[in-house]
């Protein structure tokens, strides 16, 4: 299953760089207090393609995410979604926004009080104008069919293993039918091989949907299966961009480091 | 003797900027309370929750309670001759003070502590901010459904605290003082007027409102890691707890007005 990609990468960035970027980010900062973790980051994800971003625990990763759905404000930059200012809209074109972008949660963040079913249908109690005329039920079937989980619809959270968790997470992540995915290090807290698993339900997904997806973590194995371009994020900035063949080869000492 | 003092006054300021902090969340409660959409499924949960987690342990107390004040003061009131009056003082002690603070007391340890360790839980595993990207405003959904409940529910646990206390006490006037049960019900009736009911009732409203409030404010604020969701549970019922004495202070000072008018 693990192969390299690269001839479906060139093709990749030959046509995206022509597309206009579903998501810009330029010259990003954001502190908190004193402690400045992002110092003018940059970063341009065009349609159906997979941007990986690694960067040490603690760089700033979820940050940068959690900006773009405005969950945290930048202090300064640049901030596009489908030619948006994301800073800038008020609540009802950010709600709107945001059935747009799905976005998994590192630690799988399902609501512990509520089932399965519940956890599912609790994105679309505010959005039932996305449903496009489907019922709720076969929505919530399907998505759980797409991640193999149907029999553990009526589960509470705490009756599902660590994998189980992240594949209900993912279909509640894609019972809107998002054109773009943040996944905030998928595989975090899995064992190798059920990560792998979580992997490839990931590429899946993205073949059905497809949707462009913005990956963050520190798995390297993660990366190089999964990315079409990778980004390196040290020291708040971009340090360094390209596929995951090309990076793997450079000599820089930072860079080089998370190749190790 | 220097760093003593600076360390009481960082401890001031920061007292002062918790209360700061807590007024904005309340404020931020009152401007969202009134605000369409309704989440009035999770509210009607919210309020079965409260009952169903506090109710037992409020009966409990409360029975004990009336059996405790009544053998205690019975001998006392015995020797002046003034056993007669011993409904009506009972009936006052509870309904005016007793039941609303013991019942907002058990609240704070169960009611409290609960709703600061489930919203402090959901703050750290990120269950707030998938929420809040899911398109439900969480406040509203969390805070809002479980301040209003707390608000709600705690008149109506006063209410059951005092009636099994009064009960308590009747037994012991019952088994010592053979009292039946209709003249002790009466005396009790006839020594309380709206001047006792109302206030103690709205106090109640006020002791729950604090209970839900400290709950959520601190769950909302926690900090990373489970041992955070631990220290969060503690503090919301010290905090709670005390403002609980603040307010009965409060309470008493302005009821306190009105009788002497
Ligand atoms: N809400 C917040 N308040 C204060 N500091 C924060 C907050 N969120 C993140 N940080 C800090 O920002 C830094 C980057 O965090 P994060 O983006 O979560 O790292 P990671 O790259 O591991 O995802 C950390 O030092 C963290 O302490
Ligand atoms: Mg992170």
């Amino acid at each position: 299953m693990i192969e390299s990609n690269s001839s479906r990468v060139d093709q990749m960035t030959a046509s995206s760089t022509a597309g206009s970027p579903l998501i810009r980010v330029q010259n990003l900062k954001k502190s908190f207090g004193d402690h400045q973790v992002l110092r003018g980051f940059n970063l341009e994800l065009y349609p159906n393609e997979n941007l990986v971003i690694v960067g040490k625990s603690g760089s700033g990763k979820s940050v940068l995410i959690k900006c773009m759905v405005r969950l945290l404000v930048p202090d300064e930059g640049e901030l596009f979604v489908f030619d948006q200012s994301v800073p800038d809209l008020d609540q009802n074109e950010l709600d709107q926004l945001r059935t747009e972008i799905g976005f998994l949660f590192q630690g799988s963040a399902l609501y512990d009080s509520m089932t399965v079913r519940e956890n599912l249908l609790f994105p679309m109690r505010r959005h039932s104008d996305r449903l496009r005329g489907e019922d709720e039920t076969s929505l919530v079937e399907e998505a759980l069919e797409n991640v193999g989980l149907l029999d553990a619809i009526d589960l509470l959270p705490e009756e599902l293993s660590g994998g189980m968790k992240r594949r209900v997470a993912l279909a509640r992540t894609l019972i809107l039918k998002p054109r773009i995915i943040l996944y905030d290090e998928p595989t975090s807290g899995l064992d190798p091989i059920t990560g792998k698993e979580i992997i490839q339900l990931i590429l899946e997904v993205q073949k059905k949907y497809k949707t462009a997806s913005l990956i963050i973590t520190h798995d390297m194995d993660c990366a190089r299966v999964i990315s079409n371009r990778m980004i390196i994020l040290v020291d708040g900035v971009n340090y360094a961009e390209g596929t995951y063949d090309v990076l793997s080869k450079m000599t820089d000492p930072e860079v080089s480091a998370f190749f190790k | 003797m220097i760093s003593a003092l600076k360390h009481a006054f960082s401890g001031l300021i920061s007292n002062l900027e918790e209360t700061g902090k807590v007024t904005r969340f309340a404020l931020r409660y009152f401007r969202e309370v009134f605000k369409p959409p309704f989440e009035f499924r999770e509210l009607l949960r919210q309020c079965f929750l409260i009952g169903n987690k506090s109710l037992f342990l409020v009966l409990m107390t409360g029975f004990i309670m009336g059996l405790v004040l009544t053998l205690q003061i019975r001998p006392t009131m015995m020797e002046f001759g003034a056993e007669a009056y011993m409904p009506s003082m009972v009936g006052i002690s509870i309904v005016r003070e007793i039941g609303p603070v013991i019942t907002a007391l058990i609240c704070a340890g169960k009611v409290a502590s609960g709703i600061g360790a489930e919203l402090g839980s959901m703050k750290v595993t990120e269950q707030i901010d998938a929420m809040e990207v899911s398109g439900t405003n969480p406040f509203k959904f969390l805070v809002v459904t479980r301040i209003t409940a707390a608000t709600l529910m705690l008149p109506i646990l006063v209410i059951a605290a005092d009636s099994i206390a009064i009960f308590g006490s009747f037994l012991v006037e019952n088994i010592k003082g053979e009292v039946s049960w209709q003249l002790f019900v009466n005396q009790v009736f006839s020594s309380l007027d709206f001047g006792d009911l109302i206030p103690s009732t709205i106090k109640s409203f006020f002791f729950g409102f604090a209970i839900g409030l400290v709950g959520c404010y601190k769950g909302y604020h926690s900090e990373k890691g489970t041992a955070g969701v631990g220290r969060t549970a503690n503090a919301a019922v010290v905090m709670a707890s005390l403002l609980l004495f603040m307010l009965d202070f409060i309470a008493v000072l302005i009821t306190d007005i009105f009788y002497e008018i």
